[in-house]
């Protein structure tokens, strides 16, 4: 079997108010050329959304910017998103609210729990040099 | 960075719509916060909120939702939604949105029985 080519795009945000919509347009037109349905492309904005908007709160990055790398493939998107804060333990990547969240309302607490919903695949890697989400979103 | 968000308003006999424009965001939803709860204060206890020309609504925005929710209950008024997306009703019912607001499918079903 022929080895799948591999395209790839990186994009460097600040960490700044509303940047999370570079990563998400960059995101949306990448999609777009791969020919992924119009509800596919919104779940990977929203979940590129989440992705930074959570490293923009909560990685005290010093660097104060986000990387975004798009690696795309014939049906898959893969994202990347990573930061050089502070990481985070997996007492909170557990932090999900679930229905009793959802009973209670709960109103902050559920970026990651939203980026597994819309997502195929979401893993975390964090420590003390920073944290990377990669996450794929395979084309229907 | 400001992005472009625009808010309409138009009031009915026994509720008002809010028509949103734009990514839905902290700030963003601060404001529709602020015009809903104008609303309230001119003696709108119903309200509809028109995603139609929203196609992202983050965790931040949709927790001021849920705070509009709130402070509706607590003056016996009522949310309404419509125009959402598939995405935007997904995150509203995964947060629990669904269960204290009701979400229709374009405005002529939410305001039929107000």
């Amino acid at each position: 079997m022929a080895d799948q080519m591999k395209r790839e795009v990186t994009l460097n945000i600040p960490i700044h108010p509303n940047m999370e919509l570079v990563a998400a347009q960059t995101a949306s037109i990448i999609a777009e050329i791969m020919d992924f349905e119009e509800i596919h492309i919104d779940e990977i904005q929203l979940a590129i959304i989440e992705t930074c908007i959570n490293a923009f709160e909560h990685s005290n990055s010093e660097d104060s910017k986000v990387t975004v790398t798009y690696v795309v493939t014939d049906d898959e998107l893969e994202l990347k998103i990573a930061d050089h804060g502070v990481g985070f333990g997996t007492d909170k990547t557990s932090l999900l609210t679930g229905e009793a969240g959802a009973q209670a309302m709960q109103k902050r607490g559920w970026g990651l729990e939203i980026i597994r919903e819309m997502m195929d695949k979401v893993e975390i890697d964090s420590g003390d040099e920073g944290t990377t989400i990669t996450m794929l979103k395979k084309r229907a | 960075m400001a992005t472009s968000f625009k808010l309409d308003t138009r009031t009915e006999d026994g509720y008002a719509v809010i028509q949103t424009d734009g990514y839905l965001n902290g700030p963003t939803a601060e404001q529709l916060a602020e015009t809903a709860k104008d609303l309230m204060n001119q003696g709108y206890s119903t309200l509809v909120i028109n995603l139609e020309k929203t196609r992202l609504v983050n965790s931040i925005g949709i927790s001021i939702l849920i705070e509009i929710i709130e402070f509706l209950d607590e003056r016996g008024g009522g949310l309404h939604f419509c125009h959402l997306t598939p995405v935007i009703e997904r995150t509203f019912k995964m947060m629990g949105l669904a269960q204290h607001a009701e979400i229709h499918r374009d405005e002529a079903s939410a305001t039929t029985n107000l």
